[in-house]
């Protein structure tokens, strides 16, 4: 497997040329071209799937900063293979549909399917590499292209507001992580997570294991839409219903879950991990099935419903790793299965979930709406897809016979296990695990019952809808009837699932274990008259209670304060951080270019006064200093006297005259410090510039009377005075700190060298002969600018007397 | 020698920079002048003054100064009067445009 980083690469490459055959192929959708890619992409997986199961994860690696550790390491182990078959898979379901989603004379899709390979190729790099440092660059690559995606209609303020959310609370989690696996990387000394797993056990007692904990673990929750995170997931929903049913139900919010799955054999163990993983997963699976209820939009009611079984998943793999706590053994062996049960249940979610978004595409399609106040009575209109609805939301209620049966009785085995756990404190608190768990069901149940029988059953009201189209979408169909018919065969033949796919997952969360057992039983339907069976009678009769009593009771919604509501604290953050931040950079951008020339002295005093502090480097040393003449101290007073000159003087004719003093003083000094050529140009210059700044003296206004004298202003004093001492300082600590050996007398040579004998020519014209062609090229621009500036002044001032 | 320069260097700076945040346009380009001039001396003090004759070959010196700075602050000389000839034409076209050279009134619209 050594080509093994182009399954990476190959959606990448792809995007490149996807906008040439929109523009060169209009006749032909191009969902058609891209439609391979993924297909490719999962035969090949698939023909790795026993290889996986029996033999040893593949690896591969290509150097890439290898001066700092990071390669780009291609690890293919049961996990990560699980993940790229879903994304591989649901992907080519999703292009597939997409196809009869999207029409090809209206959407632009040269842009849809360019981010969906970005989507593509950064989600497969996430679950595929190794190192967390290209695990972070793909995972920040998921964001944007979902940003991207759910701006596709940018066009409609809700999407560019959906969009702008989850940008930034998922980058903001990203950053997180980054910081966390910084941290990791310091303590393990490694950016591999294969030899951070292998130095997991000691780490535990560092100071900042905790710390890179927790940032870490933000990253998952702001990817995985986790309590009090998961406001950006409904706003998402705003992308087109593919890319919904891709992105933010089936792989992209999963990808939490991967990094938790991912880190388990790291942090796994400890009392926080476990507390914060399950209590959070927890937390979000009441809350998310809570407020799915009470959705009006059906995608809204989807996401709620994402949001609360990607809890349920987060949840099962925190009481799952209590098992790392008491290590491969007897007493393992209980929470073991909550680790199955979150990778069946992961399957499982990307099978029914996918295919109820996309029969809600269907239904948007057919009739222009998803509100659930104008649907009703769909059943005998779309018979087909009234079925693909009961499929997959009778799996997400866990009924049988859909393999959301099977992991959602895996999930109440799991809790009713961790009740009855002895450390971490689960002794007083552990009974709240299936009580929650179980009411969460519950609203699960009901709104389940919702999605199906509010829309298809009822009354009909033709008017109510915005277009029907009674043609059949066969094409639109057939992606939902392939994860349909796998819910089906999910159910029926779990173990076969289990072996190739689910048990090598569970094996690289649990390392240590799968090399003495995992203990797994099979995953039966049937398995007697358990607890769990008790408890799903109890969620179905309760729910079916409570989903026909449901106008009585749903008057509870209205009853939290809209202060509370965790959108509100979002939008009014955001509000009051563009609005303090903008206060502060008008603050200081004040538009006078003087205050900006302020700053930067000021900067460059403090960073170079600063650094000669810090590394101590002022040194004074007067033994090394040349005798001083006469002439010389006299032409140092008359250049002090003139540069005063300069800054006191009223009019600007002596203000010019006085620079011009100061230039023929400079050529004197070089003249002093036998450099003749420089005394001669500067001579020559000084004199033009001169005859210059007279010229303008024409045109330039005098100095007008409220500026007459320059005034006096404590603060660009001190920058002013700053600077002076600075250079100085500078100067002088020149002279003493001699770093290298001078090149110079590598000139000396001029005459056999260049045929010179004046080195300095020599210098200019030979050695250094690029830099003056190049230093004539900005006199010539120069030239331009000033010849272009007086033609333009001049057509100006014509066009002014024309007026 | 050294000492003394690095002083005067110092004061140049010092006024250009004071000239350079002041009202006035016209103050502002001489101070980029000032502070030009106040360069050119550094570079050639920070390369040794007087340690040596003119470097031209063939003389009666049997040691030269050091060349290089020279030859940098030949060029230095040459772009700065490019820069202050162009800053000039800037000022008196803004002048005549906009009819005045006081930078609190060259400040661009309030609100961007």
């Amino acid at each position: 497997m050594s080509g093994l980083f182009l399954i990476i690469l190959i959606p990448f490459l792809y995007a490149v040329i996807v906008p040439f055959i929109f523009k060169r192929i209009p006749q032909l959708h191009t969902g058609w071209f891209v439609l391979p890619i993924p297909v490719v992409l999962f035969v090949y997986l698939v023909k790795h799937i026993t290889l996986v199961a029996e033999a040893s994860p593949f690896i591969h690696t290509v150097p890439w900063i290898p001066s700092l550790g990071i390669n780009f390491t291609t690890y293919v182990d049961g996990l990560a293979l699980i993940f790229g078959l879903i994304i591989s898979g649901i992907g080519t379901l999703v292009t597939l549909y997409s196809i009869y989603y999207l029409s090809k004379e209206r959407e632009a899709l040269d842009n849809f399917y360019v981010y969906l390979l970005l989507f593509m190729g950064a989600m497969l790099g996430v679950v595929f590499s190794d190192n967390i440092l290209v695990l972070y660059l793909f995972w920040e690559l998921t964001s944007i292209s979902s940003f991207l995606l759910i701006a596709y209609w940018y066009q409609r303020k809700g999407s560019r507001y959906g969009a702008q959310k989850a940008l930034l609370i998922t980058i903001f989690g990203g950053f997180a992580m980054l910081a966390g696996f910084l941290l990791l990387a310091n303590i393990t000394d490694t950016f591999s997570i294969r030899e951070m797993i292998l130095e997991a056990g000691g780490i535990t007692a560092h100071p900042l294991f905790l710390t890179s904990m927790v940032l870490i673990l933000l990253g998952a929750f702001t990817k995985s839409a986790q309590f009090p995170f998961h406001i950006w997931l409904p706003d998402a929903m705003e992308a087109p219903t593919p890319i919904s049913a891709y992105l933010h139900s089936a792989t992209m919010v999963k990808a939490g879950i991967y990094l938790i799955a991912r880190f388990t054999p790291i942090f796994g163990g400890s009392m926080e991990w476990f507390w914060i993983v399950s209590g959070v997963g927890l937390i979000t699976l009441f809350w998310g099935s809570f407020s799915a209820v009470k959705q009006k939009d059906l995608k809204a009611m989807l996401a709620f419903s994402t949001i609360s079984q990607l809890g349920l998943i987060i949840c099962l793999l925190g009481l799952g790793s209590a098992a790392m706590y008491y290590g491969p053994g007897e007493n393992a062996v209980l929470y073991i299965p909550a680790i199955l049960a979150a990778i069946f249940h992961l399957v499982n979610h990307s099978t029914f979930k996918g295919c109820l978004f996309m029969v809600v595409g269907v239904i948007d399609h057919e009739t222009g709406t998803r509100d659930l106040r104008r649907l009703g009575g769909l059943m005998g209109l779309m018979p087909v897809t009234f079925t693909l609805a009961v499929i997959g939301s009778f799996s997400m209620a866990g009924l049988p016979p859909f393999n959301g049966f099977l992991s959602k009785e895996l999930f109440f085995k799991g809790v009713l296990n961790a009740s009855r756990l002895d450390i971490f404190r689960m002794e007083t608190w552990g009974m709240l695990f299936p009580a929650i768990a179980w009411i969460a069901s519950i609203f699960t149940f009901i709104y389940c019952m919702i999605f199906v029988f509010k829309t298809f059953t009822g009354k009909y009201y033709p008017q109510r809808l915005e277009n029907i189209k009674p043609k059949k979408p066969w094409g639109m169909l057939f992606p939902p009837a392939v994860l349909a018919s796998l819910v089906i065969l999910f159910f029926f033949f779990p173990n076969p699932l289990a072996q190739y796919l689910l048990l090598p997952a569970v094996a690289s969360v649990l390392p240590d274990f799968a090399e003495v057992g995992l203990g797994l039983e099979p995953i039966k339907a049937w398995h007697g008259w358990t607890p769990e069976l008790f408890m799903t009678m109890g969620v179905v009769g309760i729910g079916v209670f409570l989903y026909i009593n449901f106008p009585k009771w749903s008057g509870i919604y209205g009853r939290l304060p809209g202060k509370f509501r965790l959108n509100y604290i979002y939008d009014s953050l955001l509000r009051i951080t563009e609005k303090s931040f903008d206060r502060i950079t008008r603050g200081y951008m004040t538009g006078f270019l003087r205050d900006y020339l302020f700053y930067i002295f000021a900067f460059f005093v403090l960073v170079l006064a600063g650094v000669m502090f810090v590394l101590k480097s002022f040194a004074f040393n007067p033994a090394l200093n040349n005798s001083i003449s006469i002439y010389e101290v006299v032409l140092a007073l008359a250049m002090v006297g003139a540069a005063l000159m300069i800054l006191f003087s009223r009019t600007k004719l002596v203000a010019i005259i006085s620079l011009g003093i100061m230039g023929y003083l400079v050529a004197m000094f070089f003249v002093v410090f036998r450099a003749p050529d420089l005394a001669l140009t500067q001579l020559v210059v000084e004199t033009v510039t001169t005859v210059l700044f007279l010229l303008c003296f024409y045109f330039l206004p005098e100095l007008t009377p409220e500026i007459r004298k320059i005034g006096f202003n404590a603060a660009n004093m001190v920058v002013a005075l700053g600077v002076g001492l600075l250079v100085t300082a500078m100067a002088i600590s020149a002279q003493n700190n001699r770093f290298f050996a001078p090149i110079s007398w590598f000139f000396e040579n001029s005459h056999e060298l260049a045929g010179a004998k004046n080195i300095v020519n020599a210098i200019l014209v030979d050695f250094r002969g690029f830099d003056t062609m190049l230093e004539i090229l900005v006199f010539c621009i120069a030239g331009i600018g000033v010849y272009t500036l007086i033609k333009l002044c001049l057509t100006e001032g014509e066009r002014n007397e024309n007026k | 020698m050294e000492t003394l320069m690095a002083v005067i260097i110092g004061i140049l700076f010092s006024i250009g920079a004071y000239l350079i945040l002041s009202k006035s346009l016209l103050r502002i380009i001489l101070g980029s002048s000032v502070i030009a001039h106040g360069t050119h001396l550094l570079i050639i003090t920070m390369g040794g003054l007087k340690t040596g004759g003119p470097p031209i070959l063939g003389g009666r010196a049997d040691s030269y100064t050091d060349p290089l700075p020279q030859a940098l602050i030949l060029t230095a000389i040459v772009i700065n009067f490019a820069l202050t000839a162009f800053l000039l034409v800037l000022a008196y076209r803004s002048y005549a445009k906009l009819g005045t050279d006081n930078m609190d009134q060259l400040r661009g619209i309030n609100d961007e």
